[in-house]
Parts: structure tokens; sequence; C-alpha cells
């Protein structure tokens, strides 16, 4: 295939910034919207990625390269205080959304219809029996 | 180099695990597909000849975001936080043609970009007096230091901002919740047996970073990664946020950057390194920056001090 | 040679690992589930490793896949473990392996 190997992760990258940006707008759920927001910024990394490679040089450009580590490193310290105010904002009795997503359709449900939550997607923290009974 | 079909059908894997990750049902299994997102991108980044961006995407895009969230999420659970509810039909139509359309554009744009020479044969022409061999290392160190160093800020500044999260009464106390285990379970053995192993690997890969791919970022998450598991296998209680040698272990990377920079005014300007004693000082630049880097990122996974009445 | 040796090493080990994601999605609960990811996941490691070992350039890089597959096998086990008693304290089965 004469296709040059910068094409298809760049146009990878441009897909996942596309799904990104989508799964941000539609989820209501705020920890899938941290996810979506980690996807578009991958997706961005990734088109970095693939430009660095266009010029036909035996490596890679050094230059975006190190940019992208950098993104790496802020975009987890993004997430990572996000995640802390999501829990916080859940503590202080916001529920898992955000006031004003209230078009209502119908209720998200966690609990999935096949059979593979068993067992597994009970957390693993210190949680006592009693507070994993008390859930059900 | 030309594309195989091996990485057409890893962006392929790629874009289907995304989607997974962001559509799916359950919240856990996104979780776990974006882990396994995070593995498939560091597969694009080898491909790609960027094996230090491989490095950082595993250990931290997959591996420090994989916890933070798995630990967010039994947080939220354990809360049984009332549901959220899903956007109306027309919010998903228009969110679903500005994807398509921002995808396209970019896409189009990519496909009609000129050809381009890149900075590789700049890099390489000063390479000799960066103060180390690895090319990416030089860049992220020397020819654009003033990144990292800004980068080195804005971990500090997002620790700081998930401790002031904690509660008033909760606070100075040790980080996070405390972890019970049993003391010769195998959660203790695993906490004896792996801390020492990443403890090595994660020196390696500092020092390593000087000459092959690695560095300060990937060694220092191996670092935090040992006493994490340490922590949280109950073998050692976290550390006090009011604790002196933490916090000096903290602002070690910052503040050796910014003296370093200041340094440099006296030879010639903010930032400069002499090419004479260039690799010995980023030898020292990267110990502290991988301190630091190992410090916040432990206490950004530890959390806010919280007691463990908290629901 | 030695690259037919990889192949063909690395191709069994791919099949090991397809078998186990196949007994991960049949498998009518975790500890079942489990016992498939253990033996085959770790069989498909361990072959996936040996075939790979052939293209190794000096001793130093041997060394390295080595412990890459003993660091791997050991969290698999810890992790199975952990993941196993879960499941039997929760209640979704009891020793005998039957689903409650």
């Amino acid at each position: 295939m004469n296709l040059e190997i910068w094409i298809p992760y760049a146009l990878c990258g441009s897909a996942l910034i596309g799904l990104g940006l989508y799964g941000l707008l539609v989820n209501a759920r705020l920890l899938r919207r941290i996810l979506a927001f980690n996807v578009i910024g991958s997706g961005i990394f990734l088109l970095f990625g693939a430009m660095a490679r266009r010029s036909g040089a035996p490596y890679a450009d050094p230059v975006p390269q190190a940019m992208i580590i950098t993104g790496i490193v802020v975009a987890i310290a993004a997430t990572a205080l996000a995640l802390g105010l999501i829990v916080a904002h859940a503590r202080a009795g916001g529920g898992e959304g955000l006031p004003g997503d209230d078009a209502m359709a119908e209720v998200q449900d966690d609990e999935g219809l096949d059979g593979m939550s068993d067992g597994v997607s009970d957390d693993v923290s210190d949680e006592r029996p009693e507070a994993q009974e008390s859930q059900r | 180099m030309m594309a195989s079909h091996f990485d057409i059908a890893l962006c392929l894997l790629i874009f289907s695990v995304a989607a997974a990750a962001l559509l799916g049902r359950q919240t856990f299994m996104a979780i776990v597909f974006f882990i396994t997102y995070g593995l498939l991108l560091a597969l694009a980044w080898l491909r790609l000849d960027a094996v230090d961006v491989a490095l950082a995407e595993a250990a931290i895009g997959a591996g420090v975001t994989g916890i933070l969230l798995l630990i967010a999420r039994a947080r939220l659970k354990a809360m049984d936080p009332r549901d959220a509810p899903l956007p109306h039909p027309a919010v998903r139509t228009i969110a679903a043609l500005a994807a398509v359309s921002i995808s396209a554009a970019l896409g189009l744009r990519i496909w009609s970009l000129p050809p381009s020479e890149g900075l590789q044969k700049a890099v390489r022409a000063r390479l000799s007096e960066a103060g180390t061999d690895n090319p990416v290392t030089a860049v992220l160190l020397n020819f654009r230091g003033w990144d990292t160093l800004l980068e080195t800020l804005v971990l500090l500044a997002a620790l700081l901002g998930a401790w002031t999260l904690s509660r008033d009464k909760d606070w100075p106390g040790r980080a996070g919740r405390a972890h019970h285990t049993l003391p010769d379970g195998v959660l203790a053995e695993f906490g004896r047996f792996l801390p020492p192993v990443a403890l090595t690997i994660g020196v390696y890969l500092v020092w390593v970073g000087g000459h092959q791919p690695g560095g300060a970022f990937q060694g220092g998450t191996v670092l935090a990664s040992a006493w994490i598991v340490t922590v949280m296998t109950g073998l050692l209680p976290a550390p006090r946020v009011d604790d002196a040698s933490l916090r000096t272990a903290l602002l070690a990377g910052p503040i050796a950057f910014v003296l370093l920079a200041t340094a440099g005014l006296f030879a010639d300007r903010f930032l400069y390194y002499p090419p004479e004693q260039a690799k010995a000082l980023l030898l020292g630049l990267e110990a502290a920056l991988a301190v630091a880097i190992a410090t916040t990122l432990a206490l950004l996974v530890f959390g806010a001090p919280q007691s463990r009445e908290e629901t | 040679m030695t690259d037919l040796l990889t192949m063909i090493l690395t191709a069994i080990g791919l099949i090991f690992f397809a078998v186990g994601s196949l007994g991960l999605i049949r498998f009518p609960d975790s500890p079942s589930r489990l016992h498939a990811l253990t033996k085959a996941d770790n069989l498909g490691l361990g072959f996936i490793v040996l075939g790979v070992a052939f293209q190794a350039p000096g001793a130093a890089a041997l060394l390295k896949l080595f412990l890459i597959w003993a660091l791997a096998i050991f969290s698999a086990g810890a992790s199975a473990q952990l993941v196993g008693r879960i499941a039997l304290d929760s209640g979704r089965s009891d020793a005998s392996g039957s689903k409650r």
C-alpha cells in the first residue's frame, strides 16, 4: 500500500476529536464527560504525533513529541482535579449531573443488561459489606 | 515510511475502543475500555517512532488516569447519587452533526497539507550543545524548557486545587483514606514485592532518558506507582499533607527549574545552560523533576485527606 | 529460521489469547472466567515472549523481556486472587462455582 504512515493516524486523530466532542455533548454523567474530554485531548495528540512523522526523514520530529508529553502530563493534572471536583460536587448533594442538564428523555441506567457485570463491577475499595448491601 | 495493513487495523481498533468507552452503558466498562484505548495509543506511538511518548502514554495516559477514574467511580458509586437524564434526541443529532463536520474539516485539511521539513534538522544541529543525546529530552528540558517549567507549576496547581476540596475537619491529616489489608494476604505480598522492582525501573528510566527514550516524566510516574502500591496495599500509611519533607519534595522540581533558569541570567540569559556544564545540569534537573513528578502524581492519586466515615 | 520460529510461537500465543477471550465472553460467572483468563492468557503471554525473544538483539534485551513476563504473571496472579475473593464475598457464586 502506498499510503504514507502518518495519514491513517492523522485521520484517526481527527475522528477521535469528533467522537470525543459527541461524547462530551451527549453524555449526562460527569465522569463520562471527563472520558470524552480525554479522548478529545488524545485525538489532538495523535494528530500532532502524525504531523511529527510527515517530513520523510528516518526519525520523527522531536518538538511535537515534547509538546505531546507536556500535554499528556497537563491532561492528567486537569483530569485529577476535575475528578476531585465531581466527587466533591456529588458529596455536596449535586448528584452526578449538572443543573440545567434536564432535557428529560429517559434516565441513564448504570447496571448493564448483558451478563458481564456480576462480581467484577463492584468496587474493590475499602467499602464495608454493610455499605454494599444498602446500595441494592 | 509507508503505512501497512497493521496501521489501518490499529487505527480502526483505536476508534472502536474509544467509541465503546464513550457510548457504552456501564461506567466500569467505559473506564476499562478507556485504559485499553490508552494502551492501544501507546502502540500507535511506537509505529510513529515516538518511543518517549509511548512510554508516557502507557504510564500516565493509561495507567495513572485509569487509577484516578476507578477510584472516582468507586467513590461516586458509594454515594449512590441521583441518576442524570439522557439529553433530548435533538441534542444528540446536533452533537453528531458537529462531531462529523469537525472531523471531516480536519481530515480534509490534513489531506491537503503541503509537504514540510519539520524541525528535526534544526534540533540535530544543536544537539551536541544541549547536554543530552536524546532529542526529545533536549527539546523538553533545554530548547523548550520554558514549557516544562510552567508544566511543573501546573502540576503543583492541580494538586493544590485537589487539596482545597477536603473538608475543614479533615485538614491537615494523612492524604486520602486509610487502607486496611490483611498483613499476610495477597495484597500485602504484592506490596512487598513490587515497589522495589518499580523503584529500580523508575530510577533506570530517569537515568536512561539522557541517551535513550525515557526521562523524568516516565521514570517519575513509575516511581509514583511504587509509592501508590505501597500505600494502597496497606504497608505504609499515606503521608501527612503538612509534612515538611513531603512539601519539599513537591517543590523540588519547580524550584530547581527556576533556580537553574535564573542562574542562566548570569551566564547569558534566562533558561540558558552553558554547553560545557549542560550535561551535569540537565541530569540534576531531571532528578529533581522526577522526584517532584513522582510525589505530585502519587498525592493526586491518594487524594485530599478524608476520614473513613465519609461516604 | 529465527523469523519462522518467532512467527509460529507468536501465532500460538495469539491463539491462546483468543481462546482466553472466548472463555471470558462465554463463561457464566466470575470464577470460571478467571480460570479462562489466567490459564489461557498467561500461557499466551509466555509463547509471545518466547517468540519475541528470538528477535532480541542481545542479552540485556532478553533479560528485560524475562522481567516483563515475570511482572505480568505476578500481577495477573495477584489480581485474579483478589477478583476471585471479591466474587466469593459478594455472594455472586458459592465455592462450588454455581451462580446464585
